[in-house]
């Protein structure tokens, strides 16, 4: 059994990305587990044609750790993915991060892990903001993580910084990046800028994903890409990121860039050409 | 006598050798040997963080909220906010007792808290202390308010007690005052007087109305006593007799009724700085209400604050005051006629909490004993400013005292009686030396007053006399 985790920053497009693959993972064949460690619960409507509603920290709250059951929690999506949302308190109260190990110690407890699985998936909330979600690395339920960014600085910065949060445990836990996952935002020279950046950080840009609306239209419709339109070129896009998935063998420990090495890298791919021409003005006009 | 300085030096030179070179230099800055010539801040620093890896006598911010300043207010729930331990071990408290019906009128002997679950950490406790106030609201109609502690994981997980304590408090027309005492802050249980002082000072002083032409210039608060064994009943009994009209005492057999009208007396009395002088100032501050500190442990030093105390009446106090002094001479003549002989010449290590370790050094001198060391657990530099003088020159002083250094110490020193708390009890008593609990007066009390002192020296007669110490050898008579 694989486990992996998907992170990256807010809004990167993590549940979507995550959902999509599974969906091509699950056409391959495989039988998947997807655990949505995010207090909105929104990791798996796409699976589930709608927001789940029963969630393991909502069981656990109503009639306790010991008295959950699997079918409490679990519900099978498209081509059989099972799917189990860890839930949260409302925004502003309580302790998110608690609840991700709350929920994941429950699961354990139901022998959710035991099952004949290819895959365990964990799509986590946007940055390792304390302890809490670093859990799925931090105790080894997930080896491998695939990290979603964008050609944009912030998201960027984010994938750098969940880097030094699985540095931080690589040692102890085994946990491994294998790639980046590009979701362009059609930022210039991006697909370049994230492999060059990939490699810096001692990994892959493992597919870089065009931006396409039929990924909204699908997502307005409750549905993942391939089950909107199986033939679309999208489509195709995710199939090809599972089986890249599927037959990746590159896990490294990352080596996080500093901010300074940062810049300069987005310098250098983001406005070259434009920071050129304007020093180079600025040279003339000195000289 | 000429004090030996270099002799003492080297002896905590010698107890500190076992630390590594980081550990020692951290540590040395917590010893002085006492110069009353020196300033009082000079003998030690104070008020930092423990090092880690020793065994600190320390508490934390929750005790000092709830164990000390809030827990003997008696006409209160005290509602400890997070999971079952600290309210469960602060149960109880230190034996501040308290008149009044129990269950209708004094709350003090009962402990109440929202035993935390994991849900209520993932999910926010604040639903259920809204539930807790209601019901205990329900159960309990009389008691006149609710303090609401916060335990470390309140802090952690943010949960938004003042909003509770807002609401509850509009819809049941009594205060609910929620205190961020939460364990990690600060360095020790200091924190926790100062936060419990500000969450008075917001929600009660000022608070109540008192019809003036009820009030008189003798009219006075004891702050800082907290009835440990009936103290404060001791020390009233004097005050009264010197024609002052105590007026509330905080917060030992407290009632918050009577805090809200704290601000209408002459003069502030405190007793234990350490927890209450930052309610004394803030009276001083906003009402002009000037206070006064004061000790009433051994009759020396009662005197010497009757009279400090009588100052600032008319003569009519003054001539009372000295009428009552004049009436207990006899009596307390008696009593260290009786005791002195077999204290005399005795020596005593102290250490203690907030203002101990230096008020009872009086009450030991009286007895003839001597005070070879005595240490705080949180004090601040103001305290070690008040130390030096009632101390004799060459004594030994140290902040934060722990364990192995006190054990070390205890054994060069080689005292006659150690007065402390529970955690060192038996380990001296194992030891061979005598011991007596200092914090909650070993089951025993009140101390103060006049009638405190005659209890006082029975009790140390006790200790360091008890025929049992006769069957235990130290290890260095071995």
């Amino acid at each position: 059994m694989r486990q992996v985790a998907i992170y990256g920053k807010g809004g990167i497009g993590k549940s979507t990305t995550t959902q999509n693959s599974l969906a091509a993972l699950a056409e391959l064949g495989k039988k998947v587990m997807l655990v949505g460690c995010d207090p909105k619960s929104d990791s798996t409507r796409l699976l589930l044609g709608g927001k789940c509603q029963e969630t393991v920290l909502n069981s656990v709250r109503e009639v306790g750790q010991e008295n959950v059951t699997e079918e409490d929690v679990f519900r099978i999506g498209f081509g059989g993915i099972r799917c189990v949302e860890s839930g949260g308190p409302e925004p502003g109260v309580g302790c998110a991060g608690r609840g991700i190990i709350t929920s994941i110690t429950t699961l354990e407890q139901l022998g959710s892990y035991e099952r004949e699985l290819d895959y365990v998936f964990y799509d986590v909330l946007g940055d390792v903001v304390c302890g809490g979600f670093a859990m799925p690395i931090r105790e080894g339920y997930a080896k491998e993580i695939y990290i979603v960014c964008s050609g944009e600085l912030m998201a960027l910065y984010a994938a750098n910084n969940i880097c030094k949060g699985v540095l931080k445990f690589a040692n102890s836990g085994g946990v491994r990046v294998g790639g980046l996952i590009c979701n362009s935002r059609n930022v210039d020279n991006e697909r370049e800028m994230v492999a060059e950046f990939a490699k810096k950080l001692g990994t892959q840009m493992i597919q870089f994903i065009p931006r396409d609306n039929i990924v909204q239209r699908a997502e307005i419709k409750k549905q993942t890409v391939i089950e909107y339109d199986k033939d679309c070129s999208q489509a195709d896009v995710y199939r090809q990121l599972a089986r890249n998935i599927e037959d990746n063998d590159m896990f490294i420990i990352p080596k996080p860039m500093t901010m300074q090495d940062l810049e300069d890298h987005m310098m250098r791919f983001g406005f070259m050409e434009e920071y050129e021409r304007t020093t180079s003005k600025k040279n003339l006009a000195t000289a | 006598m000429a004090v030996d300085f270099k002799e003492n030096e080297d002896l905590v030179e010698e107890v500190l050798s076992v630390y590594s070179e980081k550990a020692k230099k951290n540590r040395k800055v917590h010893f002085g040997i006492n110069d009353k010539e020196n300033c009082g801040s000079c003998v030690t620093k104070s008020n930092m963080k423990s090092l880690p890896g020793v065994m600190t006598p320390r508490g934390c911010a929750y005790a000092g909220s709830k164990g000390v300043v809030w827990g003997p207010v008696k006409d209160v729930i005290n509602i400890s906010h997070g999971p079952i331990g600290c309210g469960m071990y602060s149960w109880g408290t230190r034996r501040n007792l308290a008149n009044g019906e129990i269950g209708v009128e004094s709350f003090v002997p009962f402990q109440f808290t929202t035993d935390f679950r994991e849900r209520d950490i993932v999910f926010g406790g604040d639903k259920k202390l809204e539930q807790a106030i209601k019901e205990l609201h329900e159960l309990f109609p009389t008691a006149k308010g609710m303090v609401v502690e916060s335990e470390c994981p309140i802090g952690l997980i943010g949960d938004d007690i003042e909003a509770v304590a807002k609401k509850t408090s509009d819809e049941f027309g009594i205060p609910v005052i929620p205190v961020r005492c939460e364990g990690f802050r600060g360095v020790s249980q200091s924190l926790g007087h100062h936060i419990a002082n500000d969450s008075i000072r917001d929600f009660v002083v000022g608070k109540g109305e008192v019809d003036d032409s009820k009030k008189t210039p003798y009219d006075v608060a004891i702050l800082g006593d907290y009835n440990i064994g009936g103290d404060v009943w001791a020390s009233m009994k004097i005050f009264e007799e010197m024609g002052l009209n105590v007026v509330t005492h905080w917060s030992g057999d407290g009632s918050i009724e009577e805090m809200k009208i704290t601000h209408k007396v002459s003069y502030n009395l405190l007793h234990c700085y350490r927890s209450m002088n930052y309610i004394a100032r803030h009276f001083e501050e906003a009402y002009g209400i000037p206070w006064v500190e004061y000790n009433f442990f051994g009759p020396t030093k009662i005197k010497e604050s009757i009279r400090n105390i009588a100052k600032l009446f008319d003569e009519n106090i003054q001539e009372k005051s000295e009428k009552v002094i004049k009436a207990y001479e006899p009596k307390m003549q008696e009593v260290i006629d009786k005791y002195r002989p077999r204290l005399e010449g005795k020596k005593v290590m102290i250490l203690v909490g907030g203002l101990r370790p230096r008020h009872i050094v009086g009450a030991y001198e009286d007895l003839g004993m001597k005070v070879v060391s005595t240490a705080y657990e949180f004090a601040h530099s103001d305290d070690y400013e008040r130390t030096t003088k009632e101390l004799e020159d060459g004594t030994i002083i140290t902040d934060d005292l722990n364990e192995y250094e006190f054990v070390e110490l205890a054994k060069k020193l080689k005292p006659d009686l150690v007065a402390s708390g529970i955690k060192e009890k038996y380990i001296f008593q194992k030891m061979g030396i005598p011991f007596r609990q200092m914090h909650s007066w070993d089951y025993s009390g009140p101390y103060h007053g006049y009638d405190g002192f005659e209890i006082f020296a029975r009790d140390m007669d006790l200790a360091v006399n008890s025929p049992s110490w006769k069957l235990v050898k130290p290890l260095w008579k071995k």
